[in-house]
């Protein structure tokens, strides 16, 4: 990430006097389009519900009081810690992590074995791997739903081969959403690793394979190492999206549960039309993946020294 | 194609795109409700472009309109209740009297309705009942009660499909319990909280716009859903029946409201006399299978509508009863029991 300093490359003076409002029209959206936005999240967060939807420019607590208290059906009771928001949070934790596991273990090989093939041949792989996205994630997520009902073709060849004597139940189940997860977001394993792979000397390996270094060595401490990055941008660009994604839960899981997405959702679009405490949990899973961003930030500047 | 006769054709699709324009009508829509052939005869008829946006739930229309999209749309279909919710809320604006030519035309019955009386901001637009439905394959026995839903029997555990709509689950649940709507006695709402929390472990999803597909491909084997989109899912193939439970079923009325900023106001008025039209409400009733409240429709409409199961409420069926607007502190403790179903 951070190569261009102190690499030796000498900075081209060509474009030097304009150079520093290259960043403007992306600062411009970023600020527009992001920040404000986010701002904007912050402060209703704080500020008092109105019935049925809407804020009133109040300043209360009562956003976050509501997620970690839980003082009963009528707000009356003593307060205990309330759970319900907690499990809902964990659930996208473990969910994420789940798609993150099995998109590295699928991920890794594939980029491997794209990284390892002629130089021509490569193109044709990494087309062949973004061919998803030119369909949108909704329609793809719709595919899946009908793929794996109960009466769908997945269950249908399961049953033919006689593996199973009756459907298996995936639709409507934390499975599924599992599975939608790993599936939309696979891609952004692949691609960064194959990065990070394709400028990894293979050299090292032959020469510590000449070394009689065994392959599982040779994979842990020479191959691993060096596209760490690349594996640790794979796994944020899954991770990241998956524990705030709603389409996933909404179609595959039956919107049975909530996961964060959802719970957001239904704050802003659904019945429930409390918007300080929508922006209150959005801003708690906004905080959580910039911890694990700091993580990694302090991780790569730990490698650069 | 010739270079010559794909310039002419361009240029053809261009002035018809530039004589399209000459006014205008944004409508807020319920999912699969209107046919696109009325949409058209409007379009040619008046010589207006029609713009369809479609939501799933009248809590959603609601949540749109206050969170910013109220002044891009002309007309929206919210449910009875809802008219009475965006009307305190001051999201609709009023018809003057004799503004619509074809006010006369709304049946008596549902002219002076509790939700808007004297119809000063909408107009009827079909109106239906809401209970549930299940699949007759896969399980034979009584279906006359909401237990069906709330304490189903063991074929049709797990496989149930509820609406993603809390007003009309917490109704139903109501009138299972034997409690009023919108109750303010502690007790009662405790017992709502704990029959909806248990109920759900034997509920599969919560979706109002999968409610007719998960009935006809088999993901659920009984579902909540409206009794003219049943009709469809039976239509489409699925061996199921609607049940009108002993405990009651909820009924609504859709209608047809002038949204206040409504940036073609005129259109609108347009648009709501043309849905007066008998032949054209008809339309309406013979693609979605519910009823219309206009007179006359019935001579438009295909006659096996009529006596079809899903609209003939079955003799010794509980009452139909219209969804209750709730004050504020019943509302709150709702949005909780509903939260709490879904963590």
């Amino acid at each position: 990430m951070a190569a261009g300093t102190g690499s030796g490359r000498t900075i081209s003076s060509t474009f030097a006097p304009v150079r520093n409002y290259l960043l403007a029209p992306s600062w411009l959206v970023i600020g527009i389009f992001l920040l404000v936005p986010v701002l904007l999240m912050l402060v209703y967060s704080f500020l008092t519900k109105e019935f049925r939807g809407g804020v009133i420019w109040e300043f209360s607590l009562a956003a976050y009081d509501q997620f970690l208290f839980d003082r009963g059906l009528f707000g009356d009771d003593p307060p205990k810690i309330e759970w319900a928001y907690i499990t809902i949070f964990a659930r996208s934790i473990v969910q994420a992590t789940g798609a993150t596991i099995l998109c590295l273990l699928i991920g890794f090989p594939t980029a491997y074995y794209i990284a390892t093939r002629p130089t021509k041949t490569r193109a044709v792989w990494l087309f062949l791997v973004t061919i998803p996205y030119w369909v949108n994630l909704l329609i793809r997520t719709v595919s899946m739903k009908f793929l794996i009902r109960d009466n769908g073709p997945l269950n249908d060849a399961l049953m033919g081969i006689g593996l199973f004597d009756s459907p298996l139940q995936l639709i409507n189940t934390n499975t599924a959403v599992q599975l939608g997860l790993f599936y939309s977001y696979l891609p952004f394993m692949v691609l960064p690793i194959y990065a990070a792979l394709e400028r990894y000397n293979f050299a090292f390996s032959e020469a510590a394979s000449d070394l009689y270094a065994p392959k599982w060595t040779i994979l842990r401490w020479i191959l691993i190492p060096v596209v760490k990055p690349g594996i640790i941008a794979g796994c944020i660009l899954v991770f990241v999206p998956s524990l705030g994604a709603f389409l996933a839960p909404d179609l595959l899981g039956g919107a049975k549960t909530f996961m964060i997405g959802s719970l957001i959702e239904e704050q802003f679009k659904g019945n429930a039309g409390n918007w300080p405490f929508g922006a209150a949990a959005s801003m708690i899973l906004l905080s959580m993946v910039l911890v694990v961003l700091m993580f990694y930030a302090r991780a790569q500047a730990r490698d650069q020294v | 194609m010739t270079l010559k006769s794909l310039l002419t054709s361009t240029a053809l699709v261009m002035t018809a795109q530039a004589a399209a324009a000459e006014g205008s009508l944004s409508v807020y829509h319920w999912f699969e409700y209107i046919p696109q052939e009325l949409v058209d005869k409007f379009e040619a008829e008046y010589d207006i472009d029609v713009t369809i946006d479609t939501y799933d739930s009248n809590e959603a229309l609601l949540a749109s309109l206050k969170a910013g999209t109220l002044g891009s749309y002309d007309v929206a279909v919210p449910g009875d209740y809802m008219v009475q919710i965006m009307a305190g809320e001051g999201l609709l604006d009023t018809i003057a009297p004799g503004e619509l030519s074809n006010f006369g035309n709304i049946q008596p019955q549902w002219v002076d309705v509790a939700f808007d009386p004297g119809r000063q901001h909408s107009i009827p637009y079909q109106w239906g009942s809401t209970s549930f439905s299940v699949n007759r394959d896969v399980y034979a026995g009584d279906i006359n009660s909401t237990a069906i839903l709330f304490d189903p029997p063991a074929e049709l555990a797990g496989k149930i499909n509820v609406l993603d709509s809390q007003g009309e689950v917490m109704a139903l649940a109501s009138l299972h319990l034997g409690i009023p709507q919108c109750t303010t006695d502690r007790d009662q709402l405790r017992a709502l909280d704990d029959l909806l929390q248990t109920a759900s472990e034997s509920w599969a999803s919560f979706g109002s716009d999968i409610a007719k597909d998960v009935l006809v491909s088999g993901d659920a084997a009984a579902g909540m859903i409206y009794n003219g989109f049943s009709a469809k899912a039976r239509e489409e193939g699925a061996n199921i029946e609607y049940a009108y439970p002993d405990e009651g079923y909820v009924v609504w009325m859709d209608n047809v409201v002038l949204l206040k900023d409504a940036p073609n106001r005129a259109n609108a008025i347009l648009f709501m006399d043309f849905l007066l039209e008998p032949e054209n409400i008809a339309a309406v009733t013979n693609y979605a299978q519910y009823a219309a409240g206009v007179e006359g429709a019935a001579e438009f409409t295909d006659p096996a509508l009529a006596s079809s199961p899903e609209n003939t409420p079955r003799e010794g069926a509980g009452p139909g009863a219209f969804i209750a607007v709730c004050d504020q502190a019943t509302q709150e403790v709702y949005d909780q029991i509903w939260t709490r179903l879904r963590s």
